[in-house]
């Protein structure tokens, strides 16, 4: 670029034409990703706002409708407590799998034997599809041949245990299964942010006489706050898109006591061939994902400043 | 430890004592922690595999956590090629040909359009091309709802619809976010002094790129190859919406499984399937999970 210019720059004159193209590769490189990007982000966005606001049923149709889907949308039981179930199950599931996370991140930490078998065991979950994990999970909660059965073929033969058959609990089942799920990633994330705090200050710390309970709470956490609001925002993500999840383990039920946005988005659009209503479901969860977003991208431009300014 | 072999004259020191029970303790706690989370980790995939060769009447007495007191690779077989799911009886074979078929082009194609972004990102940057870098972030986090209508209208015109090229495409731009953003990160951290002296001695674009910055990348593009080949391969939103019958992926499929309305749940079947489908991502993450790690921190979360 322009200091890598300097020797050049009393003959910019005479510079070849290949020298010109050449200049131009990485944008040409570039071009087919924005493009597309373009596409994907913008367009696609733009494209679903007018839908959402068109009276399209079976078939995407143009006619314009106002924001009829919106209303709609919002007065159906059906979609609100669809995203009172968002609001509860981020909630528990974030913090649930962030404190298993960190939990476990800080036990590794200890300089223990065999790290890399516990490591794997607790990412292996990741690695599983949603549909994989919610499908064999609603085999444990079964209690014709799960849990409940074999506690009580153990003896306990009054044991009841049917999380995800009462609509009263099956939203716990499925955060139990999904805190099970992530909480691994968590604690890649954690035991990264922990290993990359500056041994002096931990040792300063000792020196000084702290406890671990204290050198971890006082000094070695506050170094490591930014790890924490990262995987608080990808966790809250994860959440929002919730789809396979809860399909695989409840589809939604019983009854609509385990329903998901993303999966009345699903269900309008498909089942019932309300497209336009769908896709203003869809662009709720767009709006859901912009509240985490937008306050987090600004804390980070917020932090790379004070960097910045020392 | 060093205190363990010192002398035992340490040991009747009422302090070094204290200090060592101490100690001891925080082990056990440590230790018996990390393994009761360890059980209840792997408790659920030790299920499913003893399941998979248990037949059917012993799982319907024993219940399904249960040791297996018989074995068969019936199920395996089963539920690679005769096993009913939704119109056919061919098992999930071709679901998953379906799934290598969509998860192996998608996964390189998307890669190394996501090294050559990085690098220029991050190598030959232009007036603009942070504005461009973020905008490719956004694409990180759109969820594929809203993209539903407006893909199905565009592979719909591309008659691609109900078809693994379909799906090829779709994963390869909405890949371009994440490859774009864990190599750009990684590539700020080579020097550019590095870059500097190549094009001094006239190295250009491409030559920079196949010499220098390529050999260094390894540690990235398995980062990214891991996180596409699982991400594609474990979608289920697209397949299940854009393709049917036996051009769905095996995670479609596996859902029709578990929904087929089979009266009696083959237990052992399903186990086997859920396996052959989980088996993919599980192995690229056993082998590669090491390197995973490292590379999440190294790149992706900066």
């Amino acid at each position: 670029m322009s200091s890598l210019a300097e020797p050049r720059v009393l003959r910019v004159g005479d510079r070849s034409w290949r020298e010109k193209l050449g200049g131009t590769v990485p944008l040409l490189v570039l071009l087919p990703s924005i493009l597309a990007t373009l596409l994907y982000v913008f367009i696609f966005t733009l494209w679903s706002i007018y839908i959402s606001l068109s009276n399209s049923t079976l078939l995407p149709s143009y006619q314009f409708l106002g924001f009829k889907n919106y209303v709609d949308l919002w007065s159906s039981t059906r979609w609100i407590v669809a995203y009172q179930n968002l609001f509860i199950y981020s909630a528990i599931y974030v913090v649930g799998a962030g404190a298993i996370g960190l939990l476990l991140a800080i036990f590794i930490d200890q300089r223990i034997r065999n790290e890399a078998v516990f490591r794997t065991i607790f990412l292996y979950p990741l690695a599983v599809s949603f549909v994989v994990t919610g499908t064999v999970w609603g085999w444990l909660y079964s209690p014709d041949v799960g849990i409940q059965y074999l506690v009580r073929m153990l003896g306990w033969t009054n044991f009841n245990f049917a999380l995800a058959t009462h609509s009263q609990t099956a939203l716990l089942a499925i955060m139990i299964t999904g805190v099970w799920q992530s909480s691994g990633f968590a604690m890649a994330l954690f035991l990264a942010g922990l290993r990359a705090v500056d041994p002096d200050i931990i040792k300063a710390a000792q020196i000084d006489g702290a406890s671990s309970f204290r050198t971890y709470t006082r000094v070695i956490l506050p170094t490591i706050a930014p790890i924490f609001v990262a995987v608080l925002v990808i966790l809250l993500q994860f959440a929002i898109k919730t789809f396979d999840l809860a399909l695989a383990l409840t589809h939604g039920g019983p009854g609509i006591s385990t329903t998901f946005p993303a999966l009345v988005v699903y269900d309008l659009m498909f089942d019932r061939g309300q497209i336009g209503q769908g896709t203003a479901a869809a662009m709720m969860i767009l709006l859901a994902l912009a509240a985490v977003l937008i306050p987090y991208s600004l804390y980070l431009v917020w932090r790379r400043r004070r960097i910045s300014h020392g | 430890m060093a205190e363990a072999t010192l002398p035992s004259t340490r040991a009747l020191d009422p302090e070094a004592t204290a200090a060592r029970r101490r100690y001891v303790a925080g082990r056990v706690l440590v230790y018996g922690v990390l393994s009761v989370f360890a059980l209840l980790y792997a408790i659920p995939l030790l299920v499913v595999v003893f399941n998979s060769f248990r037949d059917l009447p012993e799982i319907a007495h024993n219940g399904l956590i249960n040791f297996p007191h018989s074995f068969s690779w019936d199920a395996w077989g089963q539920a690679w090629s005769s096993y009913c799911v939704g119109g056919g009886c061919n098992g999930i074979r071709q679901n998953f040909i379906n799934s290598v078929e969509l998860t192996i082009p998608a996964t390189i194609i998307s890669t190394a359009i996501g090294a050559l972004n990085g690098y220029v990102l991050s190598k030959w940057k232009f007036p603009g091309s942070e504005i461009v870098f973020t905008c490719m972030l956004l694409g990180v986090f759109m969820p594929g709802q809203v993209a539903l209508m407006p893909w199905a209208f565009i592979l719909g015109k591309l008659h691609l619809s109900n078809s693994i090229a379909g799906l090829i495409l779709i994963h390869c731009v909405q890949g371009i976010s994440f490859t774009t953003l864990f190599c750009r990160n990684f590539y700020v951290n080579i020097p550019d002094d590095l870059i500097k002296a190549a094009r001094i001695d006239g190295a250009g674009f491409w030559r920079i790129f196949w010499r220098i910055i390529l050999p260094l990348s390894p540690p990235i593009l398995i980062v990214t190859v891991i996180w596409q080949f699982t991400g594609i391969w474990n979608e289920f939103l697209y397949g299940v919406i854009f393709t049917s019958g036996s051009q769905q992926p095996i995670t479609a499929a596996l859902v029709a499984l578990g929904t087929g309305g089979v009266n009696v749940r083959v237990y052992n079947v399903s186990s086997a399937a859920v396996l052959i489908g989980a088996l993919p991502p599980l192995l690229v993450y056993f082998l590669g999970g090491k390197y995973f790690v490292r590379g999440l921190t190294q790149g992706a979360i900066k």
